[in-house]
């Protein structure tokens, strides 16, 4: 099976709810992923989509464990990293990256660009780091300068930028997209999406996409997860979701999306 | 168009300069006490009690700042209590800080168990009095310098622990520490690489204060008589004597309580104007 | 005859940079206008200057901002902060920090009333109580009692939808009041702000970044750049062909997915230069 890069099963995710919290004694635990099962193929770009509260980022953070998972099975490349310790996945931490949702809290402010691109790799034991940070941000589209600026220096979606390029230096197989276009004016918003669809091509990437709104995804993703609630309620591939859905809760989804026309049908 | 915000904006800098020329100048009169003094600190003379400072009637030029009423030279005694007040805000303060910041650091960031051992220990710590503690502690040491700074370590460590932990959590929730984590950092290595530059300016300005605390604290156990032996001069020490011929001689107290005050301030606003220097994003 | 009525509004930064930039525009009774521009356009700020929250650090430069008829700015400022009070309110983007979250709900609606007012505490009340059942929320008398967090979001919402049409206000400004919420909510609260507005003939100035929100709540709508108004238009003919060449350029880059290929076109430079070539030739023309 080695064209799947990801094979999940039974994965069930919970967190303490510390608002039900008694004064003796643990936090009652809320599910946040109830049991999920799929698997990525290599080149995917899988789209994960839900509500808020739907576990759409915990999926995505407990794939590249950021997170680890109550139960289930985590196969990254044929190897078991449910519940792996951090020493043992150090070495595996390069093959799976991620770019955050917010890029003024992902980079840390007192770096200067060049050092938050180099950081990563200086850990893995790149060599050349000059020549590569300035070569991802060739590939991003930033020019050399931008390494000696501070984040709060760049605008919204010049930082995202960043944070795509401190991903892809490293060269990674796989990359989780949590949300990262959210926070962008929409021009910035198709710059990223087209630079990041690029980026997939030419690097042959693997590529999660969290996000809640559909209408970017169907822009970037071959395969689409629609979560609701901790589950998955559809898994189908982009242009069969979107000419035919099959669950009632991506229906309800995209008949609450608002389209730039007044003419929408809208009820 | 002239911007009224900007004068603002120049405060900072002006800040820094005073507090910082106020505790250069003490510094170098520390170091130079030997030098500076014209006479020996300890040196009585009951002939001379009580003189006034130089510009009152009845002064002798060769007591700036008049004499107390074992007359001693008040400006020689104030130069020789600066060493004093100067050793324990700089020893005790870094002391302090070390021990509270490195708690604090790995209780807001490493959380768990650790995080649970600190936190209690700072709330069971915290609720001592301390003055209280301070006198118990050097009635256990003894009295000297050494106690005094371990006195004012023991009891104000908690100061630090508490707030750097504060900041290391509200850090540690950030992306950019998932990002490090992502890239393959140890634990270690997030909190000494990641989190610990980010919470500097605010231990730095901390740890002024301290500074300004310790001077405080030392005077407090000097006024009470539990510093260093009584003939020492101290600035706290200075004070008391002061305090009981406040009617005869107002400079005596008058003077070693103005440059406490100053020094004291000095450092707070210190540590204020380097946190803001510091920050790239106030900047 | 308009309502609320913007004429040549000026704002600038107090080291001069300009934010708004000769603003211009009109909201008639029972209209809703949308704002719609990039972040740091300055759509936000013309609600702001309107409602008298500007942020200390602006300053308005120059302009008139006539409500029902009076000018607010000729007005002294407790006299201005009166009229705003009673014929203004606000809808405001961000649910969870909108209400305060150590006081229940009750007290949040009718306070405004009470105390600005001058209603007496049983009228404020069964006034909210109305209000709440208005909105649709069910079980009224339990929510009023209900502190925030117990809420979601998009009851949030609603409560501060309530309460922005509590004193019957006749002009509303909403700032982005969806952008926190989840689509399948958004809907809903848009179509409720939609359905008030009407039964209420509200002026409406609505704040968006989303284009497709502006065609689904709007009448009109304002196009901002860089704090300058470029175009000023109703909704079915921009919709149909925006005139200036940045508003083609924006629509175009709002994602649809109904597109298969769903392309997306960033705003191209070229664009982007020649309406900052246009601010700028504004602004010279302006100094002379």
């Amino acid at each position: 099976m080695s064209d799947l890069i990801y094979q999940l099963k039974d994965l069930k995710v919970s967190f303490p709810d510390l608002s039900q919290k008694p004064l003796l004694g643990a936090a009652p635990r809320t599910q946040v992923l109830k049991g999920l099962t799929f698997d990525v193929a290599k080149g995917d770009v899988l789209g994960i989509v839900g509500g808020s509260g739907s576990g759409k980022s915990t999926l995505g953070r407990t794939m590249i464990r950021l997170l680890e998972p109550d139960s289930g099975s985590v196969l990254f490349e044929g190897s078991e990293i449910a519940h792996m310790n951090e020493d043992d996945l150090r070495p595996l931490r390069k093959k799976f990256q991620m770019i955050f949702q917010d890029p003024m809290s992902s980079l840390n402010p007192r770096r200067q660009v060049g050092g938050i691109i180099a950081g990563p790799m200086r850990l893995q034991g790149f060599d050349n780091l000059s020549a590569r940070v300035n070569e991802a941000l060739e590939m991003v589209g930033l020019p050399k300068t931008f390494t000696n600026r501070y984040p709060h220096e760049l605008s919204g979606g010049q930082r995202q930028r960043v944070g795509i390029a401190r991903a892809i230096a490293l060269r990674p197989d796989f990359i989780l997209a949590d949300e990262i276009v959210s926070g962008l004016d929409v021009s910035s918003q198709a710059q990223v999406l087209n630079l990041l669809e690029q980026l997939v091509r030419d690097l042959g990437l693997t590529l999660a996409f969290v996000s809640h709104d559909l209408s970017v995804i169907r822009r970037l993703c071959s395969r689409i997860l629609v979560l609701h609630q901790g589950e998955i309620v559809e898994n189908a591939l982009t242009a069969n979701l979107f000419s035919n859905p099959q669950a009632d809760y991506t229906r309800t989804l995209l008949d609450a999306i608002p389209l730039p026309d007044p003419n929408q049908v809208w009820e | 168009m002239r911007d009224a915000r900007g004068d603002i904006r120049q405060l900072p800098g002006l800040r820094l300069w005073l507090s910082g020329g106020w505790l250069l100048l003490l510094v170098l009169a520390a170091i130079f006490a030997p030098m500076l003094s014209p006479h020996d600190p300890l040196e009585q003379d009951l002939f001379a009690a009580r003189l006034p400072p130089f510009w009152e009637q009845g002064a002798d030029p060769a007591y700036l700042l008049g004499t107390d009423s074992l007359g001693r030279d008040l400006l020689s005694r104030m130069l020789y209590g600066a060493r004093l007040a100067l050793t324990v805000a700089l020893v005790a303060g870094t002391l302090t800080c070390l021990v509270g910041a490195t708690l604090g650091l790995i209780a807001g960031y490493y959380r768990g168990w650790a995080d649970l051992v600190i936190s209690r220990l700072v709330d069971i710590w915290m609720a001592f009095p301390p003055v209280l503690f301070a006198i118990l502690l050097i009635a256990v040491l003894g009295t000297g310098l050494t106690s005094i700074i371990i006195a004012i370590v023991v009891i104000d460590w908690t100061r630090f622990s508490r707030v750097v932990r504060a900041e290391a959590m509200s850090q540690g929730a950030m992306d950019y520490v998932a990002s490090a984590q992502v890239a393959g950092r140890s634990r270690l290595g997030i909190a000494l690489a990641e989190i610990l530059p980010n919470v500097l300016p605010t231990i730095v300005a901390l740890l002024t204060l301290e500074m300004g605390i310790a001077v405080i604290v030392e005077a407090i156990l000097s006024f009470v008589n539990l510093s260093i032996s009584t003939d020492e001069p101290t600035w706290g020490g200075m004070i008391a004597e002061g305090r009981t011929s406040i009617y005869q001689a107002w400079w005596v107290l008058v003077f070693p309580l103005f440059a406490l005050f100053l020094t004291v301030l000095s450092f707070s606003q210190l540590g204020e104007g380097l946190k803001e220097y510091f920050d790239p994003v106030l900047r | 005859m308009s309502y609320l009525s913007i004429q040549d509004l000026s704002v600038r930064l107090r080291n001069g940079l300009p934010l708004l930039r000769k603003v211009s525009l009109d909201v008639k009774a029972g209209e809703v206008r949308a704002l719609v521009g990039e972040s740091g356009a300055g759509k936000s700020m013309i609600g702001k200057a309107v409602l008298g929250i500007l942020p200390r650090a602006v300053r308005l430069t120059g302009g008139k901002i006539l409500l029902d008829g009076e000018d607010l700015l000729a007005l002294p400022p407790k006299t201005r902060r009166q009229r705003i009070g009673a014929k203004a309110a606000l809808i405001p983007q961000d649910p969870l920090t909108a209400l305060n979250p150590s006081r229940r709900i009750g007290p949040q609606i009718t306070d405004r009333l009470v105390d600005i007012l001058g209603w007496k505490r049983p009228e404020a009340e069964a006034r909210a109580l109305e209000l709440l059942e208005e909105v649709h929320i069910q079980s009224p008398g339990r929510v009023m009692k209900s502190y925030p967090h117990e809420l979601s979001g998009g009851m949030r919402q609603r409560i501060l939808i309530a309460s922005a049409f509590a004193a019957e206000p006749k002009l509303i400004i909403a700032d982005e009041p969806t952008t926190a919420l989840d689509v399948t909510v958004q809907k809903q609260i848009l179509k409720l702000i939609r359905e008030m507005q009407e039964r209420h003939q509200t002026a409406l100035l609505f704040v968006t970044h989303d284009l497709g929100v502006v065609s689904k709540i709007s009448q009109s709508l304002s196009v901002l750049y860089a704090g300058k108004v470029i175009e000023d238009t109703d909704v079915r003919a921009f919709f149909d062909a925006p005139r200036h060449a940045y508003s083609k350029a924006l629509l175009a880059a709002t994602p649809k997915y109904t597109d298969p290929d769903g392309s997306l076109m960033p705003v191209p430079d070229n664009i982007i230069a020649a309406v900052e070539r246009e601010v700028a030739a504004f602004d010279a023309q302006m100094n002379e």
